[in-house]
């Protein structure tokens, strides 16, 4: 089991892939540099003086040879942008093949019959995997995390990278954003065609700003150019899991949809109670969505201030 | 710049989507195709990059004798010409498409040069294998990078940006390089018509490589089941603005 992780702490993808793979037998868990935490039967630490910032080739090349150097059965990551990135190097270096965004592994005697996901998760597949080392990566909120402890035994590994590896390492890195960012806000405030012009996101900006969240999108606002496309939640844009998703003047496409479905409350507002957002809502005010914000930030302030 | 992006045909995304009775496919008989979206900004992409630096575009899809609609498409907004890796329709594994796009390229290589650069979408918008771009690359044995928003080249080099959770990531990569983009990298151009009238005459190069089966095989698809919701309805209009915020209360947020 690959863990991505950040300063040594796993992410949360990580532990939820840890959940699934620990369905399958035992697990040894393998990083990049130190992690606190892991896997309890083993842990593997990957050293080597190249990993300076994320190198995908070199990860995948360096998990490659760890796999060479003893008997894997098979090699798990998260289906993060990086887990699928670095899982489809370690595929096209060793010559096997890759399923991506599992759901569901049921092992057989020679082969896994597995769920994976299409169309970002609106379609699923049910597929056979042979080969002589199964790769996978899971699919993000399918399954709940794995408990993991502090790792011990620990074994290093130093693989042997070759300079010209370096060329696909990140040279330089800048932070746009200082703290709350689209998937880790607790709250998601997020606009689709019904906000209507790039100003009408300014409530549902202050809106997010008195909840300690983030402001978030539809595709139509993106192509018309209101936000950012960084600000987009859906399959080709930005995938959130937020306490809760304020679906705002959203009818909610299904490509929509998948990207915000692992909310664990999302609350549409929306004046046609017949959009999909609506009807597949756990809550939802029907209206026109600029008043009812109004009305609900000068109601925070008032239970704020009192 | 001599430049190639590879595209996919899927159905147009948004529409329903209903599978065939074996549950093999997805039923096409009324859906509208389209360039995967990430693709789409691939191709507008490398047609920009066409634009600032001269050069060509190669367009080139592996899929049924109907993904001539979507090369003729990227040929109307700005690709020179178009390949089409011809398949019977049935669903190709990454490993065997991968093959075959590598094969193509090496054979287009020998014969008209080297191509510069490859653009790839970070993923198909149907199957999702997140694979096809980064097997093409090893088997060429050139860089590659995945999940791209902007391109620069600077002179023999590509520079990449990606986006990372609230920041930006930078490469370098040395050309010859691939490199597979993301929706947001631009807004992509529409044809226009007489650019689509001349798309339709654009000659295509056609063939039809054959394939191994791999060792991922798709054995059926399924609906997932419908989110079974009964949604609390809160209120009408701004009256319901108290009940939205005993909401919040609720789930801690204040």
């Amino acid at each position: 089991m690959f863990l991505e992780h950040e300063s040594g702490v796993p992410l949360e993808t990580s532990l939820q892939a840890f959940g699934l793979a620990a369905g399958l037998g035992e697990v040894r868990s393998v990083t990049i540099g130190p992690s606190s935490v892991g896997s309890t039967s083993g842990h593997v630490q990957i050293e080597h003086p190249l990993f300076t910032d994320y190198a995908p080739e070199a990860t995948g090349e360096a998990l490659s040879q760890l796999i060479g150097s003893r008997s894997t059965r098979a090699l798990l990551a998260a289906g993060t942008e990086r887990g699928n990135e670095v899982m489809a190097h370690v595929a096209a270096i060793l010559g096997l093949p890759l399923a991506a965004n599992v759901t569901e592994i049921r092992p057989t005697d020679d082969h896994w019959d597995l769920t994976r996901i299409r169309w970002g998760g609106s379609l699923l597949e049910e597929a056979t995997l042979t080969a002589p080392v199964m790769l996978a990566t899971v699919a993000p909120h399918a399954v709940p995390p794995a408990s993991v402890g502090p790792v011990a035994p620990v074994e290093t590994f130093v693989p042997e990278l070759t300079d010209d590896l370096a060329r696909t390492r990140v040279v330089e890195r800048t932070t746009v954003s200082e703290g709350i960012t689209l998937t880790t806000a607790p709250v998601v405030v997020s606009g689709g065609r019904g906000v209507g012009s790039p100003e009408g996101f300014g409530i549902l900006e202050e809106l997010a700003g008195l909840l300690s969240g983030a402001v978030g999108c539809s595709r139509v606002v993106t192509n018309n150019g209101w936000r950012p496309h960084s600000d987009q939640v859906g399959q080709t844009g930005t995938r959130v899991a937020p306490n809760l998703y304020i679906a705002c003047g959203i009818s909610g496409a299904i490509q929509h949809w998948v990207g915000m479905m692992a909310s664990k409350n999302v609350l549409a507002i929306n004046n046609d109670p017949e959009a999909p957002m609506v009807t597949k809502a756990d809550y939802a005010v029907i209206g026109d969505l600029h008043p009812i914000l109004e009305a609900v930030v000068a109601e925070v302030e008032r239970r704020k201030g009192a | 710049m001599r430049v190639l992006v590879c595209v996919k045909r899927v159905p147009a995304p948004g529409a329903r989507i209903v599978l065939t009775e074996d549950a093999r496919a997805v039923d096409a008989r009324h859906l509208s195709f389209t360039v995967s979206p990430h693709e789409e900004c691939a191709v507008e992409e490398a047609v920009r990059i066409k634009e600032r630096q001269g050069g060509s575009v190669v367009v080139m899809t592996l899929g049924p004798a109907e993904a001539e609609e979507q090369l003729r498409y990227a040929v109307s907004v700005g690709a020179d010409t178009a390949v089409l890796l011809q398949t019977d329709g049935s669903d190709w594994d990454p490993e065997a498409t991968a093959a075959a796009i590598a094969d193509r390229v090496s054979a287009l290589e020998e014969r008209d040069g080297r191509f510069d650069l490859i653009l790839f979408g970070n993923e198909s918008a149907d199957a999702g294998g997140y694979q096809v771009g980064i097997r093409v690359a090893h088997a060429l044995g050139r860089p590659v990078v995945s999940g791209i928003k902007g391109i620069e080249i600077d002179d023999d080099t590509a520079v990449a940006r990606r986006e990372a959770d609230g920041g930006v990531e930078i490469y370098r990569v040395g050309l010859p390089a691939v490199i597979s983009v993301k929706e947001g990298i631009n807004l992509p151009r529409y044809p226009t018509l007489p650019s689509r009238l001349a798309a339709k005459k654009a000659e295509l190069d056609v063939d039809e490589p054959s394939t191994l089966p791999g060792g991922l095989v798709m054995t059926r698809l399924v609906t997932p089941p419908e989110v079974a919701s009964s949604t609390a309805i809160l209120g009408n209009g701004p009256e319901a603005a108290p009940a939205v915020v005993d909401l919040f209360e609720e789930l801690g947020l204040l």
